[in-house]
């Protein structure tokens, strides 16, 4: 059994997130084989021009769209933490697309149950990962992302410091 | 089809009709997409002499092939076609973002507009519904707040929205299309004959999937110019972006500088691509598919135009600022902002400002006439006041909406003589008194004054050809980079990401082929580019266009650059501009006059068009 901290998932950084959508083209022609942002795992977002970042299943620890489900359908992979999806048990219902805080299950347009995120298991890493331009994207667990944001908040409490050993 | 969605739809608005026709496969190698497609369109959709602003002259919006597809840059433009307010001959331009993705994936390669909707409406185009909804409600309001208030009424975020302002409303003639909040569909007044029709906006969802023919070949390509877009050719866009070419024009002394009077600006500095980007830019995005991003996104931090947020290139920045002499970015800033919210194309907006302050220090527009405002070059407060008459044709602005050409008619005095255009269209920042190349490029574009037709400019700037000279071998210059310029506008690609295509028509085709299945060689794909040249020519003779408007601005020929330095004393006598307009139209295929000759269109494979140069070809015989 995997720990929560040590599961991975895809993060955007919003800092340097363009909303170019190409991890939208990649995750449905991957995925389904044709250019399609409804059937993509992971949506963009813009706020406006400045705030742009994409948003996808962050396999959270137990997860709302899980205990939703009145079918049962969605189970949690022990494993890897995805959320598994049985096709023959969900009716498209959408209680998970209302459970889950982020918006990132949503109903597949043509076969009517819901879907989202399997990180590309059968490709071993996350393809939108691979393709970000702009290395926006992280296949990380919360932890480095903590630690990520951890180092960002001291090199802001030590600016002054840090300058002063860069310039020697 | 694979890339195509192989569908056109038509939508009259006098009616509420629509109908859809396939798009026919040949028509669709001939002219690929975008302009090509739309200004083929345009000829067979409209007759000879038809008023811009007539419910009877269709305003045409185009996808690309690659449109929808993750094609860099490529999956994200669109074009809108039509005949021109200000040139009278043909009209276009195209704008990126998302919007033509969306209209792809609602399965159409083309939508042609006709008549005029009674009453101010909206197209909604569903996937395969398409309504008219009433816009009243939505007439006075700017693109941007009209995008946000029909996505917020149709219930759907991810909903696309190309949309007119006021400007469009009111038949301003250099009125633009806007989507997304800053992208515009800007030059040639393609807004004002959406405004003429009473169509405020164009809003697509669409949910089909766009399929490629070699999916894997295809994201092999795909990741291979993601690569290039992160090398050397696409540099300037990441970083500075255009607006790096403030100093770069300065230094050579072709950046038009107070109406045409001066060549170089001497606050340049102040409005510097790099002073832009250390004081302005907050952050640099992109559009749907690019692994690029150029758009630098500027927020005004202080002063009386606190918080003005927007994109700005070199072009608009150049027009607002150098060109009316103002050396403040924040007031150009909110320059482009208003001309955002107009909707206004803001290259041609602030060449109508530098006019109309060339008029009034010259005694030609008084102060009276100026209501008030204080004119002089390089009073930002007036620029600003300026563009808001402009946008709603009020007072002076009434008369400046017509565009500098026909203003400069109606104001009459010598105005004429300051009114710097080019077939009616204005100009764009790059001095052609010095830069003798792109004058010719200038002055045979098909849309009018443009530095986008060609992009002849480079062969000056960067020194390949001596620049004040004009001399034979020219004409082939332009030719050649025309032939490539039209193809980027059909395939509809980023003239941003040009640099990726290393080799030329070779990768272009290939992006082609393994979109559509249809396999393009190299020089098909360049013919395709002659062509589409060839169809947007025989459109302007059609409409009554030839040589004697292939020509340049009134100070471009009579007023020598009088800064001190490299340029000094250099413009463009008639002798050099009949000399390169014969060098170029030998190259072509076309005879003394400008027109497309039997034989061209025989070997462009467009015997079908032979009529409309026919005539005009046996009354130059002649004479």
């Amino acid at each position: 059994m995997v720990k929560i901290h040590e599961r991975k998932f895809v993060s955007a950084d919003p800092e340097k997130c363009t909303g170019c959508q190409v991890c939208e083209y990649v995750c449905a022609m991957e995925k389904e084989g044709v250019f399609n942002p409804l059937k993509s795992r992971i949506r963009v977002v813009r706020l406006n021009q400045l705030i742009n970042v994409s948003v996808t299943c962050r396999l959270c620890e137990n997860p709302a769209c899980v205990a939703a489900c009145p079918r049962d359908a969605l189970t949690q992979s022990e494993e890897t933490g995805i959320i598994l999806v049985d096709e023959d048990k969900c009716n498209g219902c959408g209680w998970c697309i209302e459970a889950c805080d982020y918006g990132a299950i949503t109903l597949h347009p043509e076969s009517k149950v819901v879907f989202l995120c399997d990180l590309c298991q059968d490709k071993g890493k996350p393809q939108c990962v691979e393709w970000c331009p702009e290395e926006a994207l992280d296949f990380v667990t919360s932890d480095v992302l903590a630690q990520k944001a951890r180092i960002e908040a001291v090199k802001k409490l030590f600016q002054e410091a840090l300058k002063a050993t860069e310039s020697t | 089809m694979n890339g195509y969605a192989g569908r056109i739809l038509h939508v009259d608005l006098t009616t509420g009709k629509t109908k859809i026709e396939p798009l026919n496969e040949e028509l669709a190698k001939k002219y690929i997409g975008g302009i090509g497609l739309g200004m083929r369109l345009l000829i067979d959709h409209s007759k000879p002499g038809v008023d811009p602003f007539s419910p009877e002259n269709p305003l045409i919006l185009a996808t690309g092939p690659l449109s929808g597809t993750m094609w860099p840059t490529g999956g994200n433009g669109h074009a809108f076609v039509s005949k021109s307010p200000q040139s009278f001959g043909v009209g276009e331009s195209k704008s990126h973002g998302s919007f033509g993705t969306e209209l792809k994936r609602a399965g159409y390669d083309a939508v042609i507009f006709t008549g005029r909707a009674e009453k101010p409406v909206y197209v909604w185009i569903d996937d395969d519904t398409v309504q008219l909804v009433d816009a009243q409600h939505l007439w006075g309001k700017s693109p941007a707040e009209t995008e946000d208030i029909i996505k917020e009424e149709l219930g759907d975020y991810y909903i696309r929205v190309a949309a007119i302002g006021v400007a469009g409303e009111k038949l301003v003639r250099i009125a633009c299309i806007m989507n997304e909040k800053t992208r515009a569909a800007g030059r040639t007044g393609m807004g004002a004959v959406m405004g003429s029709k009473n169509l405020k906006a164009i809003a697509v969802r669409g949910t089909k999937d766009v399929t490629v023919a070699k999916p894997d070949e295809f994201k092999e390509f795909v990741k291979a110019f993601h690569e290039r877009m992160k090398g050397p050719a696409t540099k300037k866009y990441r970083t500075l972006g255009t607006p790096l070419n403030v100093l770069v024009h300065n230094s050579l002394a072709c950046m038009p500088t107070r109406n045409y009077n001066n060549a170089c600006f001497e606050g340049a500095e102040k409005v510097s691509g790099e002073y832009l980007n250390e004081r302005f830019v907050a952050k640099i995005i992109g559009c749907s598919s690019c692994a690029m991003r150029c758009e630098h996104v500027c927020v005004v931090p202080e002063g009386p135009y606190k918080g003005t947020m927007t994109r700005l290139e070199y072009e608009p920045l150049w027009a607002m600022g150098p060109y009316c002499g103002i050396d403040r970015l924040d007031a150009i800033l909110k320059g482009m902002d208003l001309c955002n919210y107009y909707g206004m194309d803001a290259i041609s907006a602030g060449v109508i400002v530098g006019f109309a302050m060339d008029c009034y220090e010259n005694g030609i527009l008084t102060k009276d006439d100026m209501g008030e405002i204080d004119a002089r070059f390089g009073n930002h407060e007036a620029l600003v006041m300026l563009l808001h008459k402009i946008g709603k044709r009020e007072g002076i602005g009434d008369i400046l909406a017509e565009g500098v050409k026909l203003a400069g008619e109606k104001i009459g005095k010598g105005a004429e003589k300051l009114a710097q255009h080019i077939k009616g269209v204005e100009v764009t920042g790059y001095d052609l008194r010095c830069l003798k190349t792109a004058a010719l490029g200038f002055a045979v574009s098909f849309r009018g004054a443009d530095h986008n037709r060609h992009g002849a400019y480079g062969f000056d700037v960067k020194g390949k050809v001596d620049r004040f000279k004009a001399e034979k071998g020219r004409g082939k210059l332009v030719k050649e980079m025309e032939d490539m310029y039209t193809i980027i506008d059909s395939l509809i690609v980023c003239k941003f990401s040009r640099g990726t295509y290393y080799d030329g028509f070779e990768d272009l085709a290939k992006a082609y082929s393994l979109v559509t299945g249809f396999n393009m060689t190299a020089e098909e794909m360049r013919v395709a580019g002659e062509r589409i040249n060839n169809v947007a020519r025989v459109f302007n003779v059609r409409e009554g266009l030839s040589r004697k408007d292939d020509t340049l601005p009134y100070k471009v020929m009579h007023l020598p650059i009088p800064d001190e330095g490299p340029a000094k004393g250099s413009y463009i006598t008639q002798a050099e501009l009949d000399l390169l307009l014969d060098d170029y139209y030998e190259v072509r295929g076309w005879n003394k006059q400008g027109v497309p000759t039997i034989e061209k269109l025989k070997e462009l494979g467009m015997d079908d068009l032979i009529y409309i140069v026919e005539p005009k070809l046996k009354a130059a015989k002649g004479e």
